[in-house]
């Protein structure tokens, strides 16, 4: 190590930039480098927002007259892009994961410091890659999935930094899965058992498995994918004898299991929040530990319920749907486990247990459309229509987002040292939940009546059910108003949060807010029940920590 | 107490399952039903409804009772119970999700063989007895597990090509090229389907079907129309630009009318 030969004795971190300008830097403070994820995920939320926007826009009339069809297919295959890899799966994986997991393991940074800060600044210039290549040519216009032959046979210059950026990102997302996978197994403090970890640590160790395991693969058909655009090579190619089918299993390989890498640290996320806001122990704590498990190995021999119209054999599609099914079962469990969390509680209603609660109910919704997209005679009606999509935006956008909002308000307090304002965290939850289910909960009735999905002109029938869906998206824009407002509030007038404002017996909140450098000024405490509430020691534990 | 509290739960539970088969049967919110597997899929439609509304209803007024009923009151301190889980609950709800999701599993399996969709897929486009074995790929065949033997004779071939953007159909008998699909109500069609350039997808809303249509590959779609109309033909998957406007119609003729049709369009006599 390069440092070693300086004269001082300064761990790394202490070399670093301090005041604002330590977020625009390489910096290698795990804390630092989660807000800057959060930030900067943030930042191409609202663009994909936007884009969603012009989508629903286009669609408040049955004739493709607000933008032209090509960019039109270009918006829809950002929006998509994006909201995954440039907003969710860094936000729940990176910027939580960073911030929180060497808290709760006890540590005072991520096991590797700079290869956690390649893996963020990996992050913004394949984003502005991503979106700069509309104005050179246009960007990518096959959709998020990517299909041969289309996307061999839509304009080249677009695509490939399409599936450039993709590929960086997915680089990203595999430096991190890595770090994490370290940090959790090898950092941990002394005397502290995998048992005894948050549940946050177990879920993220899932999902870091999850990446590990199935990125590489589409890291690897992405390559084979360019190779057929810019060499034409036929490994995709039909007409170079290449096979269309191949692709989408290996893009399915990795890409539903992505599903699960935006839902499952989310999962974690909402097991830390329940539990400190009703004052009560993470409900069946084992229980939970195995369903994560059973949904990493069941999320990784499901994908082929993505292609049954792909002309798939029978024996396949009826595999395929038993194993999808069974992901309701370790799933189910762990909704039980937060109602039952809830059941007996002294509940805070305040933003992020409105959130939280708010991601429960539509998870359920989307969850339950799961069920029954697996079956395969189900799925052949609905597949590729406007059900999926409302079936996905409950999970993603129902289930993660409702998640990161949520846990913006539960550890704002952490980051900035300042409370955010519940009134207006509680309006924006409401406008939100009511937006959102506007918007996609008619287009279940959309694509079991006969709406394909990607359409930019549909059958005059449907008219008035996309107009309601757009009036949800424009309360869902306006939502992040409140939200915005809140945060700039908070941050130049807001209240001071003391080190511990939620009475909280997680590591995170054993120390200063914001924390310092190193985490703890002294030893990092060992926390071997971190959800003991409601017992008469860890009473006293938290008379000791006022 | 417990005795109160068995009461209620079990009085919810028949109440949600009331509401859930009343939801199922009084909102209708499928197209018509116009070919041989649209009213066994309507069927599966209302189980998964019914189900899912019990399970829905159900979570929703549970979460938003415990957070009415155990919200922390003006001036209260301290924490909730300590309960860190319950083995036998924990049981119970894992084992009726897995019991719900197998029932489910078994008995979209057995649609899905009343749909056809376990037969061997078997199409005979006359003349076409290459000695290479075709690989054909299998959509959801329609027709009842004791037709399949006579399928052969009895099922109407007819050859779809899609390509950007337009689905051409041709009628080997007869050498018909048509841009609308007519079929004759309650006879087996059996649809061989290819695509020139991108992956397509043939959807009627109406026959609760879909299937994708794939270029190097054909596929095999068979269904048996059951109610006279003209239905959409929907492209379901993105094939560029003009994807939404990608539509055509299948045009459900009698028997007599779609053999009148047939004669005037011929260009053989037959």
């Amino acid at each position: 190590m390069t440092i070693s030969l300086k004269p001082n004795n300064s761990s790394p971190e202490k070399l670093q930039p301090t005041g604002w300008l330590k977020y625009l830097s390489f910096s290698l403070d795990h804390k630092v480098i989660g807000l800057q994820y959060l930030v900067c995920g943030f930042l191409f939320y609202l663009i994909g927002g936007s884009l969603a926007g012009a989508i629903r826009v286009e669609l408040i009339s049955p004739l493709s007259d607000f933008m032209p069809r090509e960019v039109y297919n270009q918006v829809l295959t950002l929006h998509g892009t994006i909201m995954i890899f440039l907003w969710i799966v860094p936000v729940v994986n990176g910027a939580f994961g960073n911030y929180l997991i060497p808290f709760y393991v006890g540590a005072r940074d991520m096991a590797f410091p700079r290869l956690n800060a390649v893996a963020f600044w990996l992050i913004p210039p394949s984003g502005l890659m991503l979106i700069t290549s509309y104005f050179i040519n246009g960007a990518a216009q096959s959709g998020w999935t990517a299909y041969p032959p289309l996307s061999i046979t839509t304009p080249a210059a677009g695509q490939i930094i399409w599936i450039l950026s993709v590929l960086l990102l997915g680089g990203s997302s595999i430096f991190g899965g890595i770090n994490f996978i370290a940090t959790i197994l090898k950092l941990r403090r002394p005397d502290l058992k995998l048992m005894q970890l948050p549940m946050y640590c177990w879920a993220m160790l899932g999902t870091s498995i999850l990446v590990v395991l199935s990125t590489p693969v589409l890291a690897g058909t992405l390559i084979l994918l360019s190779f057929d655009i810019v060499a034409h090579t036929g490994f995709f190619n039909p007409s170079l004898g290449g096979n269309v089918i191949v692709y989408q299993h290996l893009f399915w390989f990795y890409s539903h299991p992505a599903v699960y890498i935006m839902v499952l640290p989310a999962f974690g996320l909402v097991s830390e929040i329940l539990p400190i806001h009703s004052r009560k122990p993470l409900f069946g704590y084992t229980t939970m530990v195995f369903s994560i498990m059973g949904i990493v190995v069941l999320g990784l021999i499901v994908w082929a319920h993505h292609m049954f119209t792909s002309g798939t054999p029978p024996w396949m599609r009826l595999f395929f749907t038993i194993a999808t099914a069974f992901i309701a079962v370790p799933t189910g469990i762990k909704f039980f486990n937060w109602v039952a969390t809830l059941w007996g509680g002294k509940i805070s209603l305040n933003a992020a247990m409105l959130f939280s609660c708010g991601f429960i109910i539509n998870f359920v919704l989307g969850g339950i459309t799961g069920v029954a997209l697996a079956q395969v005679p189900f799925d052949v009606h609905v597949h590729d229509t406007y059900f999926v999509v409302a079936h996905f935006h409950y999970i993603v956008y129902g289930g993660s987002v409702f998640v990161i909002f949520s846990s913006i308000y539960h550890w704002f307090p952490k980051f900035t040292g300042k409370m955010l304002n519940e009134n207006l965290g509680r309006f924006h939850f409401i406008i939100t939940f009511i937006g959102f289910n506007l918007c996609f909960a008619p287009q279940h009735w959309l694509g079991l009546n006969g709406m394909p999905r990607r359409v930019a002109e549909y059958d005059p029938q449907f008219q008035l059910i996309n107009q309601i869906s757009s009036v949800g998206a424009l309360l869902m824009a306006l939502s992040t108003l409140p939200f915005l407002w809140n945060i700039l509030q908070s941050i130049l007038y807001g209240e001071e949060a003391g080190d511990n404002p939620w009475n909280a017996l997680t590591p995170e909140w054993l120390t200063s807010s914001p924390p310092p450098v190193e985490n703890w000024d002294g030893e990092a405490p060992l926390v071997l029940e971190p959800y003991g509430y409601g017992k008469k020691d860890s009473n006293e534990t938290q008379e000791a920590i006022r | 107490m417990p005795k109160l509290s068995a009461i209620l739960t079990l009085t919810t539970s028949l109440i949600l399952g009331i509401a859930g088969v009343w939801v199922a049967y009084n909102v209708n919110m499928l197209p018509v039903s116009a070919s041989m597997n649209a009213p066994v899929y309507d069927e599966l439609y209302r189980v998964l409804f019914i189900i899912g509304v019990i399970l829905f209803i159900g979570m929703t007024a549970l979460v938003i009772y415990s957070l009415i009923q155990f919200r922390r009151r003006p001036g209260e301190t301290g924490d909730g119970i300590d309960l860190e889980g319950n083995i036998s609950l924990e049981i119970f709800w894992t084992a009726v999700p897995a019991i719900v999701v197998l029932f489910v599993g078994l008995y979209s399996y057995d649609i899905y063989d009343r749909m056809g969709g376990m037969q061997p897929l078997m199409h005979d486009h006359s003349g076409q007895m290459d000695n290479q074995a075709e690989r054909v790929w299998g959509g959801i065949g329609s027709g009842p597990i004791e037709s399949s033997s006579k399928k052969n004779s009895s099922s109407l071939p007819i050859e779809l090509t899609a390509m950007q953007f337009a689905f051409i159909f041709h009628y080997p008998k007869g050498d018909i090229i048509s841009g609308e699909l007519h079929v004759p109500v309650g006879r087996e069609v059996s649809l061989k389907m290819e695509s020139k350039d991108v992956i397509h997808a043939f959807w009627v809303p109406q026959f609760r079907l879909k299937q994708d249509v794939i270029p190097g590959q054909p596929t095999i779609l068979n269904f048996t129309p059951t109610k006279a109309g003209n239905f959409p033909i929907v492209c379901a998957e993105l094939c560029g630009p003009y994807h939404g406007g990608m539509r055509s119609n299948v045009i459900v003729d009698k028997q007599e009318d779609f053999d009148t049709w047939l004669k005037e369009n011929s260009k053989e006599s037959i």
